[in-house]
C-alpha cells in the first residue's frame, strides 16, 4: 500500500490543466499559412505525396495533407506549418488553406445539427471503427482518453458496443473488407447519431486514395459531422475539434 | 550452386539466384530448416507471364547470411508443400495459392490468408468464410470482430469453447487490406513511397521506414551517411521503449490493474512526445528519408532526450518493481498464454515472441544494420513462453533501449548539410533489407527491371510469422485469458493485411 501510495506521489500532476488552450513544445505541424510569395507551382505541387497542394491560387487541403512537412521544407517563404491543433472542421472545404489568408479554422454553427448541442454537450459516448487504418490514429484516439489529456474530464468517452453509442468515430481509409461491418455498426447505433472522420486517410484516403482495395461508398450517402485532420491526429486536434461540436450553438 | 548467400542490404544482379527444378528447390529449402541455425523470412511470388516465380530467403543467423534460391512454375500444375516438412511455411504457400492460384498439394489447411483485392478466386469474400467447425453438443463458438470493444483493429477471432476453457481458436485476417505492395509500383515518387512505408503499420513506423530506406539506399547505390545511421537507430530503440511501455499499460488494464495502467500509460508519453519535439510527429512518421535526413538531432536534442530518460527511467523501475511483484498481477500473468520452444521453434516465431520461449533470435544480432554493429546487442531470453515471459521481456528490452541509447548520445555525429539527390536505382537488381522492429523482424524485398523501375516489392511484418502463435497459445486457457495473451503479443493486423 504504502508502495502505491509512492507511486502515486512520484507521478506528480500529469494532466493538461487546459486542453483548449496549452501550447504543444518542440516542432509541431498544424495550421499551415500560405504566404503571396511567388515560387514555381509546378515544383510545389509535385512535392506533396497526396496532392494536397493545387495551384492558382496555391491552396493546402488539410483532408489530404499527411503532414509530412515536405512543401514548408522545400519553400519555407511560401508554406509555414504553425503549431495551431484546433485544424477540425465540419465542412469539408473548411479544411482547405488558402493562398494569403490567416484564417483560423472554424466549425460553422450554421451547419451543426441541433440535437447535437441539445443531447451530446453534456456527455458523448463514441464507438470507434478502424477501417483500414495503420494503428496510428488509434493509438492517438487511446491517448485521448489518458491520465495527460484526460477527455473523459467533458464526458466524452469511447464505448465498445454501438448500442451504447452518440457517435462513430472512423479512421483508416475504408477497405472493401470494412465496408460492411462499418454500415452494420453505424445501424446499431441509437439516433440521433453523429459521425466523425478522424485522420486523413478517413477523410480522403491519404495515400491510398484510388487503391482498388476500398469501398468508400459510406461516406456518399451519410452525412459527415466533424472532419479532424491529421496523419496521426493528435489527441489535441480531436478533443477540441469534438468539444467545438458539441458546445457551438446557432 | 542450388542457392546464392547474401548478406543484409547487399544488392545483387536478380539474375544470379540461381532458378531450381521445382523438386530440388523444395528439397534444399526444407533441408536447410533441419538446421536450427536457419529460418525463413519470406517466401513469395513473382507472376511471369503465364508462369510464376518462387523466390525463398532462408536466414542463416549464425553466418549473417541469407541463402536466396527461386523456382519458376506453371500455376495449374500441382506442387508439393514444403509445409509437410516444416511448418513454418504454413502461411507462406498460403499467400503464394491465394495469390497465384497455383494448387499446393499436402498442405493441411490452405486457408485464405487476407483476401486481397487481386486475388486469384475473385469470389472469395471473408464474408462468405466458412469457418472451421467442430460438431459437438458440448462445444459452444464465440465470435469476435472484426470490431473490436477497444479503440483497436480490425480481425475476425472464432473461439471454439468448452465450457470457459477455449478449444481452438482460429484467426480471420483480412479487413485491413490496403493493396500496400501494389501501391508501391504505382506510386513512383520517392515521397509517395515514404508515405506508405510510414503507413504499413502505424505502430511500427520507423521500424518498415527505416527497413525502406536502408533497402532503397543500396538499391541507388548511395553510401548511408553517419548521422542517418545514428538517427535509424536512435529511433529504432526510441520506438521500442515506447510501445513496450504502451503494451505494459494494456496488459495490466487487461487484468485490472488500474495502478499500472495509468502509469505505463503516461510513462509513453513524453517517450512520443520526444518524437514531436525531434520530427514534428508522435509516431515519427516523417522523420526517416532515404538519402538524407530533414530533421538532424542536435546536440539540444540529445541532452533533451537524456533529460526525458532519466525522468523516465525512475518511474519506470517503480512501477515495474510493485508490477512484478503483485499478486492479482502475477496470478494472471503466469501460465497464461504458453507457446513451448518446440511449438516456436516449428511454426517460425520471430522477434519479441520467439525470445520469449528461448529462442535466440534478433536481427540486431544475427544480421546487424546501420549502428548495431558497434552496439553488440545481446539477446534477452526468457524460458517460459507465458504472458509473464512477455512482459518481463518488454521490462527488460526497455532497460536495454535505454542503455543503448545513452551510449549512442555520447557521440551525435556533426548534422550532414549534403543534401544528394538520389539517383535511379540499379538496374535488374534484387536487395532483402532487414530491421528488428519491436515486434520483430521486419523485411523488404525489392526488384528492379533493365530501366531501374521497381518491379516487385514484397513486405513481411513479424506479424506474420506470429498470430498462428496467438491461436495456439491461448488454447485451453480460460477464453477471459485471451485479452491478455492478445496484448501481450500485440500483433499488427495491418502489417499484416498490407
Amino acid at each position: 500500500m504504502i508502495n502505491n501510495l509512492k507511486i502515486l506521489i512520484h507521478q506528480g500532476k500529469q494532466y493538461i490543466p487546459d486542453v483548449t488552450t496549452v501550447e504543444i513544445p518542440g516542432v509541431f505541424r498544424g495550421l499551415p499559412i500560405i504566404s503571396n510569395e511567388k515560387v514555381d507551382e509546378n515544383t510545389l505541387e509535385e512535392i506533396c505525396p497526396t496532392k494536397a497542394i493545387t495551384t492558382n491560387p496555391v491552396q493546402l487541403d488539410l483532408g489530404k495533407c499527411t503532414f509530412c512537412g515536405a512543401c514548408a521544407i522545400a519553400f519555407p517563404k511560401k508554406i509555414r506549418f504553425t503549431k495551431t491543433y484546433k485544424i477540425a472542421s465540419n465542412s469539408r472545404e473548411g479544411l482547405v488553406v488558402k493562398e494569403g489568408l490567416e484564417t483560423p479554422i472554424v466549425l460553422n454553427p450554421e451547419i451543426i445539427r441541433k440535437e447535437i448541442s441539445d443531447y451530446f454537450s453534456g456527455s458523448l459516448k463514441l464507438r470507434q471503427v478502424c477501417a483500414g487504418g495503420d494503428g496510428s490514429c488509434e493509438l492517438e484516439l487511446g491517448a485521448c482518453s489518458n491520465v495527460n489529456f484526460d477527455m473523459g474530464r467533458y464526458g466524452i468517452e469511447f464505448v465498445p458496443s454501438p448500442r451504447h453509442a452518440d457517435g462513430i468515430v472512423i479512421t483508416g481509409p475504408i477497405t472493401k473488407s470494412m465496408a460492411e461491418p462499418l454500415q452494420i455498426c453505424y445501424d446499431a447505433m441509437p439516433e440521433p447519431k453523429i459521425i466523425i472522420l478522424a485522420g486523413t486517410d478517413a477523410i480522403s484516403g491519404g495515400i491510398f486514395s484510388g487503391s482498388p482495395a476500398l469501398d468508400r461508398s459510406f461516406l456518399e450517402t451519410h452525412k459527415i459531422d466533424l472532419y479532424v485532420p491529421g496523419n496521426p491526429i493528435h489527441p489535441l486536434t480531436f478533443i477540441n475539434g469534438v468539444l467545438e461540436l458539441i458546445r457551438k450553438r446557432k | 550452386m542450388k542457392a546464392i548467400a547474401i548478406k543484409n542490404n547487399q544488392p545483387i544482379p536478380f539474375d544470379t539466384i540461381p532458378t531450381l527444378e521445382y523438386s530440388q528447390f523444395l528439397e534444399f529449402n526444407t533441408s536447410l530448416l533441419q538446421d536450427e541455425n536457419h529460418h525463413c523470412v519470406n517466401y513469395y511470388g513473382i507472376a511471369i507471364q503465364d508462369k510464376v516465380k518462387l523466390i525463398c530467403c532462408i536466414a542463416n543467423d549464425k553466418d549473417a547470411l541469407f541463402h536466396v534460391s527461386s523456382s519458376l512454375v506453371p500455376r495449374q500444375t500441382p506442387i508439393e508443400s514444403f509445409t509437410q516438412h516444416h511448418l513454418a511455411f504454413e502461411k507462406f504457400e498460403r499467400e503464394i495459392y491465394e495469390n497465384f492460384g497455383v494448387p499446393i498439394r499436402n498442405h493441411p489447411w490452405l486457408k485464405p490468408v487476407r483476401f486481397a483485392f487481386n486475388q486469384t478466386n475473385k469470389n472469395n469474400t471473408i464474408a462468405n468464410y466458412p469457418f472451421f467447425n467442430i460438431e459437438s453438443e458440448e462445444l459452444h463458438q464465440v465470435g469476435v470482430g472484426p470490431i473490436h470493444a477497444g479503440i483497436i483493429e480490425p480481425g475476425h477471432f472464432r473461439f471454439i469453447c468448452n465450457g470457459e476453457q477455449i478449444l481452438h481458436l482460429e484467426i480471420q485476417l483480412g479487413y485491413q487490406h490496403r493493396g500496400i505492395e501494389t501501391l508501391f509500383l504505382q506510386k513512383k515518387k520517392l515521397i509517395e513511397r515514404h508515405t506508405l512505408a510510414e503507413n504499413i503499420s502505424g505502430d511500427s513506423v520507423v521500424g518498415h521506414t527505416t527497413t525502406f530506406a536502408n533497402l532503397w539506399e543500396v538499391l541507388c547505390n548511395v553510401k548511408t551517411d553517419v548521422e542517418s545511421h545514428f538517427a535509424r537507430t536512435l529511433a529504432l530503440e526510441l520506438e521500442r521503449i515506447a510501445i513496450h511501455t504502451g503494451d505494459l499499460s494494456g496488459m495490466c488494464t487487461d487484468v485490472g490493474y488500474q495502478l499500472g495502467s495509468a502509469v505505463y500509460g503516461r510513462l509513453r508519453t513524453p517517450i512520443i512526445n520526444f518524437f514531436q519535439q525531434w520530427c514534428g510527429n508522435r509516431m515519427a512518421k516523417s522523420l526517416i528519408r532515404a538519402g538524407f535526413s530533414n530533421f538532424p538531432i542536435t546536440e539540444e536534442l540529445g541532452e533533451k532526450l537524456k533529460k526525458v530518460l532519466d525522468a523516465f527511467e525512475p518511474d519506470f523501475d517503480e512501477i515495474c518493481k510493485e508490477t512484478f511483484s503483485a499478486p492479482t498481477v502475477l496470478g494472471r500473468f503466469e501460465k497464461t498464454g504458453i507457446v513451448t520452444n518446440a511449438v516456436g521453434k516449428s511454426i517460425g516465431l520471430v522477434g519479441m515472441a520467439a525470445r520469449m520461449t528461448n529462442i535466440n533470435r534478433d536481427i540486431r544480432t544475427s544480421h546487424p544494420y546501420n549502428l548495431y554493429p558497434n552496439l553488440s546487442h545481446q539477446p534477452i531470453l526468457k524460458h517460459h513462453g507465458d504472458a509473464y515471459s512477455r512482459a518481463r521481456i518488454k521490462y527488460r528490452e526497455v532497460k536495454q533501449s535505454i542503455a543503448y541509447i545513452k551510449t549512442l548520445l555520447n557521440a551525435i555525429p556533426a548534422e550532414n548539410t549534403n543534401k544528394i539527390v538520389l539517383p535511379k536505382p540499379t538496374p535488374n537488381t534484387f536487395v532483402l533489407s532487414m530491421v528488428e522492429g519491436w515486434r520483430g523482424e521486419i523485411c523488404h524485398c525489392a526488384i528492379t527491371d533493365a530501366q531501374g523501375e521497381l518491379v516487385h516489392y514484397k513486405i513481411k511484418d513479424p506479424s506474420f510469422h506470429n498470430w498462428l502463435a496467438m491461436a495456439l497459445a491461448v488454447r485451453n486457457n480460460e477464453i477471459s485469458d485471451f485479452p491478455i495473451s492478445n496484448k501481450s503479443f500485440n500483433l499488427s493486423y495491418a502489417g499484416h493485411d498490407l
